[in-house]
């Protein structure tokens, strides 16, 4: 199991603009652009997106290649979809393999989904990428509270987020030592076929639910010795505030997105 | 080899005892007498009741029990070396007590090599017969525990230190009383202070000692390791 395939919460440090955002602003903006990659149906909408989610990149000087990496899990489901999409579609055939015919409709609307794909997942990952998980947390945290007027328990999402994100690293590393220790005994968690393997987990799955159900009593504990009691009354040390950069990046961004759809 | 994890408990799985045990076995192929077999033969060499054990969930045993029947779990692939890390770890003094003891057994009645990583100093100075001081993943140190607890300013240095009755005893002949070369158990310290203190005031010094200690008591495991 390696650390580094997991993406989630793999904060990049760093001074850009796009780094010194408000979470707040990266989360509404992010979720903007992602109602307008759905919305957005002609291939010149796609390109002016594009060249916002590229410049975003650009911006935050976050290697090109950990954005990248984020489009790796998802592969099978985009060649997956573009070869459904180049071959089912009806329209003008371009070219054929035996009895399966690939039509023009179905290449370009399979790019396009391509394209939303990955324009997607690459909208989201540059907010995750710049931003630190405790940050992305209050950011979320702070927008979800209006919401708790209607029963969203703002706070505690918040705050299950954060644990969550914190304890997949130590969650990998308790997986490592009970294959390990299992390994040490014998087991085989390579050979044999898929029900084979589905069973082989079990030596490592009962004994790390039994290890995360103790550390959450452990963690419950330390936290109510600390006196937490949820969110009420809570101050904080770092208050969000958004500065004149995050209102022009909401203003500026959102008029852009708008102007895409409403023109293209 | 049978290798022996940091908190060897945190790996149990099975429904009951026996099957937890018998995971090993079952890998290594072996056939359901032979397995069956394998796991009387590991709970009995860890004291563990069979018949009372077997068929209970390993998940609500006591902390030592649990431990054991991990132990169990690893010696019932018949190794030759045994290798444990810290296996008592976290242990209250009686079981700690207990898993020494059988580990000793282990070595004394049934013949397995023991390498045993600790950084209980005591343990080491009662235990083992070979010692390896490793520092920053280098072995630095070799020999029997009195020839390592020789050099107490380096074990010092290393964080480690030397048993605290050797210390004790090298600051007692510092001031003057009768040294023996290198004391590191308790009962060879009584065995070499009592004769001086009974001879102090005027008792019979011979029958002291003689019921007072059982010196040399240290026989032990085949080899240790102190970790770093």
């Amino acid at each position: 199991m390696n650390i580094s395939s997991v993406a989630i919460g793999q904060y990049i440090p760093g001074e850009s603009l796009v780094h010194r955002l408000d979470p707040r602003t990266k989360i509404m903006l992010s979720l903007i652009v992602v109602i307008a990659l759905f919305i957005a149906k002609s291939a010149w909408a796609y390109a002016a997106l594009a060249a916002l989610i590229v410049g975003t990149v650009m911006a935050s000087r976050v290697p090109v290649k950990m954005v990248l990496r984020g489009l790796r899990p998802l592969l099978f489901v985009m060649v997956l979809t573009f070869g459904l999409h180049l071959f089912m579609d009806p329209g003008e055939p371009i070219f054929r393999i035996g009895k399966i015919v690939a039509t023009d409709k179905g290449l370009a609307q399979g790019l396009i989904t391509v394209a939303r794909l990955s324009l997607l997942i690459m909208a989201t990952s540059i907010v995750t990428l710049t931003t630190s998980p405790i940050a992305f947390t209050d950011g979320l945290e702070s927008l979800l509270r209006p919401l708790s007027f209607v029963g969203v328990p703002a706070h505690e999402l918040a705050m299950m987020m954060t644990i969550a994100l914190r304890f997949i690293p130590t969650l990998l590393e308790e997986t490592d030592k009970i294959m390990k220790a299992q390994m040490a005994r014998g087991a085989d968690f390579e050979t044999g076929n898929i029900a084979k393997r589905a069973r082989a987990m079990i030596p490592i799955l009962v004994p790390l639910f039994v290890s995360a159900f103790r550390r959450a009593d452990e963690l419950a504990m330390a936290m109510e010795a600390r006196c937490y009691r949820g969110g009420q009354g809570r101050t904080r040390l770092r208050q969000l505030r958004l500065g004149t950069m995050d209102v022009a990046a909401l203003v500026l961004v959102t008029a852009y997105a708008v102007a895409v759809m409403a023109v293209l | 080899m049978g290798l022996v994890f940091q908190y060897p408990e945190h790996q149990l799985f099975e429904e009951t005892v026996a099957a937890d045990i018998a995971f090993a076995p079952r890998n290594l192929g072996m056939s359901e007498a032979d397995v069956d077999e394998a796991v009387r033969e590991a709970m009995r060499v860890v004291d563990l009741d069979y018949d009372a054990l077997r068929g209970r969930s390993p998940f609500e045993l006591s902390g030592g029990q649990k431990r054991r029947v991990a132990i169990a779990g690893v010696l019932a692939m018949r190794p030759e070396v045994l290798v444990l890390d810290e296996p008592t770890a976290g242990m209250d003094p009686r079981g700690r007590e207990e898993v020494l003891a059988e580990i000793r057994q282990l070595h004394e009645a049934h013949g397995y090599t023991i390498v045993l990583v600790s950084h209980s100093m005591e343990d080491v100075a009662r235990f083992a017969e070979r010692l390896i001081v490793m520092d920053g993943g280098t072995v630095v140190m070799e020999g029997s525990p009195r020839e390592v607890f020789r050099n107490r300013e380096d074990l010092v240095r290393m964080g480690l230190g030397v048993p605290q009755v050797t210390g004790l005893m090298a600051e007692l002949a510092a001031r003057g009383l009768p040294y023996a070369e290198n004391v590191i158990t308790v009962e060879e310290a009584l065995h070499t202070l009592l004769p001086a203190l009974l001879g102090a005031s005027g008792a019979d010094a011979g029958a002291g000692a003689g019921a007072g200690a059982d010196a040399g008591a240290d026989a032990g495991a085949g080899g240790g390791e102190v970790g770093e």
